[in-house]
């Protein structure tokens, strides 16, 4: 398998600025230290050098498509890992961005990994990180640490759904499979817990939020022009959690509004500065999509009808649904 | 200087915390470090940061500051400030503590903020130098000795001791209170310890991020440089820097309607925000970039230029660590400062 490195894709994306198809580029920028990537727009090929590709371009660049597809006067070259391209189908569904701007190419991925874990395990004061299957941390402090690229996965990509890409204009490397992830298995054990349990689980856990609403701006499912919490003429605008329930509204809210648009990227829990699942209140929506309505991936594909925009007369009763958990 | 044994550290929490209600910082279940009020059984945790600065105690998130009640066509406005407890933080960070400065100068010259300066007021403030500093800090930036930690009690764990030096009234009060068990001590052990940080701090990768270009009087030169743009390119516009950072101080003041009366709260407000300080005649920053451009302005322009020099950022290293796209402060400094910095 052609093996997919940070030379292969600026080569392509010097051919393709060069040779007039796109005007700029989204990817990954180099940071201070190895492991601290910031997603950007290249203009030409001198910037590029600025460019990364490893095990920390996590950033899903879908929703920057939206403001980038504005500027550019032919097409954006944007870089899509499989779970991308989810996201990147679910926006032309909403037509959030025109499919002409954008030249789209899917790169394979074996999963990105998780700052955090790594740091949990070598400690504070990391010089340089080597990427491979085995990841090789040397800190300030003269220790080299060897970590199994698998213990410090993204959660995310420790159940990753999906190797294929459902998108793209041209693809480098091979592609994969749709995978038979144990995505649901969390959400299976919340559901097993009593209302009590489950309870003081969310209470737990989302009484660390500061608000910040990264999960909210990252997300590719959330791209309203004015979100209805930052807008000071709708009742709903709050900054701040006033108690412990409207800690919980704003991000059962947000879950109602993505559902059946979500299509678990997991961007929301990999930004959280309090490392909040998220992604399982998301998660409890898609699973209950999938018992209710059949099988539902939203952005496998341009224009698919998501069942709970799409009226049948078998559907569900919302009686049948209660009583059918 | 005073010292007691590390192993007895759980004495020393129990001795402060019958004195007053302790704060120290603890991990929670994510394996993060946050201040966490001591009661037996808490575990305190000596890991560099906590999430949340210390900024919390002084000035919380969310805060009630007064009500009204109707009654026909007369209105009664109702103070609900009381008399903060005393209470005491235990391990702060050198930048940490620095932060308090940068909130004083906004806090308690006046109009002096009087729910900010009653807690402040009956907190003591134990300090704690870093041993092992991360990769992510720039203190020394800011002119902050991270072997000399100030506040009301400077502490520093040598091996084996934690040692303890008054700085203040507040700081000896707390210390003579709890001076059964401690034992006085040289400053030979806590010589050493700061000779090595400071050798660790020459060799941090932002050791030589440098302030030298910034400061007040530079609003012509930085407010309308070209690379605002492709540094704002990807933000995502959300308030995980502001409000993980210990000098952030902006909020916003609301009316909440109970149905019987009116709350006047406030609540921590991010210049990141679309509606951040919208006034009657609409919003003065519409574009992201604009917003980008004033929290960083703010700390290394603005701010010293009303504050004598002082920078407000504390080089603590949070928004390097948290923002969501990793853009923060020292990619700024170093794009705007030009080649040489850093």
């Amino acid at each position: 398998m052609q093996k997919i490195t940070r030379d292969l894709l600026v080569e392509k994306a010097v051919s393709l600025l060069e040779n007039g198809t796109v005007d700029m580029v989204l990817g990954w920028k180099k940071g201070e230290f190895d492991y601290d990537i910031t997603p950007a727009v290249f203009a030409d090929a001198d910037s590029l050098k600025d460019f990364v590709f490893d095990d920390f371009c996590g950033a899903n660049f879908s929703k920057y498509l939206i403001s980038n597809t504005k500027k550019t006067a032919s097409k954006v070259l944007v870089f899509l890992k499989p779970c991308d391209t989810y996201s990147f189908n679910q926006l032309l569904t909403e037509h959030r961005f025109d499919r002409e701007k954008v030249y789209a190419v899917g790169i394979p991925c074996d999963g990105m990994v998780d700052i955090h874990k790594i740091r949990a395990i070598s400690g504070e004061g990391i010089a340089k990180i080597e990427c491979g299957e085995k990841i090789t941390v040397s800190t300030i402090y003269d220790e080299t640490v060897n970590i199994e690229k698998a213990d410090v996965l993204a959660e995310r990509c420790v159940t990753c759904k999906s190797k294929k890409h459902v998108a793209y204009d041209e693809l480098l490397g091979e592609d994969g499979e749709v995978l038979e992830s144990a995505r649901f298995d969390e959400v299976e054990k919340l559901e097993n817990m009593t209302a009590d349990e489950r309870f003081e689980f969310w209470q737990g856990e989302l009484s660390r939020c500061i608000r910040c609403n990264a999960c909210r701006d990252v997300c590719p499912a959330c791209t309203c022009e004015k979100c209805v919490f930052d807008n000071p003429a709708s009742p709903v605008e709050n900054k701040a959690a006033a108690n412990s329930f409207e800690e919980k509204m704003f991000h059962i809210i947000r879950a109602f509004h993505v559902a059946g648009r979500c299509t678990d990227c997991g961007e929301c829990s990999r930004v959280c500065p309090q490392h909040i699942p998220l992604h399982l209140l998301n998660r409890k929506f898609i699973k209950d999509i999938d018992n209710f309505y059949g099988e539902y991936q939203a952005g496998e594909e341009v224009g698919s009808r998501a069942p709970l925009v799409n009226y049948t007369t078998e559907d569900l009763e919302p009686g049948e649904a209660v009583e059918g958990r | 200087m005073y010292r007691i044994s590390t192993q007895s550290l759980n004495t020393l929490f129990e001795e402060i915390s019958r004195v007053c209600t302790l704060y120290i910082p603890s991990e929670n279940k994510k394996g993060d470090s946050v201040y966490t009020r001591y009661e037996t059984g808490v575990e305190y945790s000596n890991k560099l940061n906590t999430v949340r600065s210390p900024k919390d105690f002084f000035f919380p998130q969310m805060e009630n500051l007064m009500e009204f009640k109707t009654e026909g066509k007369t209105v009664q406005l109702i103070d609900i400030r009381e008399e903060t407890e005393d209470f005491v933080v235990f391990g702060v960070r050198p930048c940490d503590v620095k932060s308090f400065e940068v909130l004083d100068n906004v806090f308690l010259n006046e109009p002096v903020d009087t729910y900010y300066k009653n807690r402040r007021e009956h907190g003591v403030i134990i300090s704690l130098a870093c041993n092992r500093p991360a990769e992510t800090c720039f203190c020394g930036t800011f002119g902050i000795d991270a072997a000399k930690p100030e506040g009301d009690v400077s502490a520093w764990m040598t091996e084996g001791y934690l040692h303890l030096k008054p700085n203040t009234e507040k700081g000896e009060k707390l210390v003579s209170a709890i001076s059964g068990i401690l034992e006085e001590c040289d400053d030979t052990a806590v010589t050493a310890l700061q000779e090595n940080i400071n050798n660790i701090m020459k060799k941090l990768p932002l050791a030589n991020v440098t302030t030298e270009k910034f400061g007040g009087g530079k609003t012509e030169e930085f407010f309308n440089a070209p690379e605002w743009a492709a540094l704002s390119e990807s933000c995502l516009g959300c308030g995980t820097c502001t409000f993980v950072c210990p000098t952030c101080q902006c909020y916003d003041i609301k009316d909440f309607n109970t149905g019987k009366g009116v709350i006047r709260y406030r609540c921590w407000d991010s210049c990141m925000y679309s509606e951040f300080t919208k006034m009657a005649h609409g919003n003065n920053r519409l574009s992201q970039k604009e917003r980008f451009r004033q929290r960083f302005m703010h700390k290394l322009v603005y701010y010293p230029e009303n504050n004598n020099g002082l920078f407000s950022c504390v080089g603590c290293g949070r928004c390097l660590a948290k923002c969501p796209i990793s853009m923060n402060i020292v990619k700024v400094m170093k794009t705007l400062g030009g080649k040489d910095n850093g």
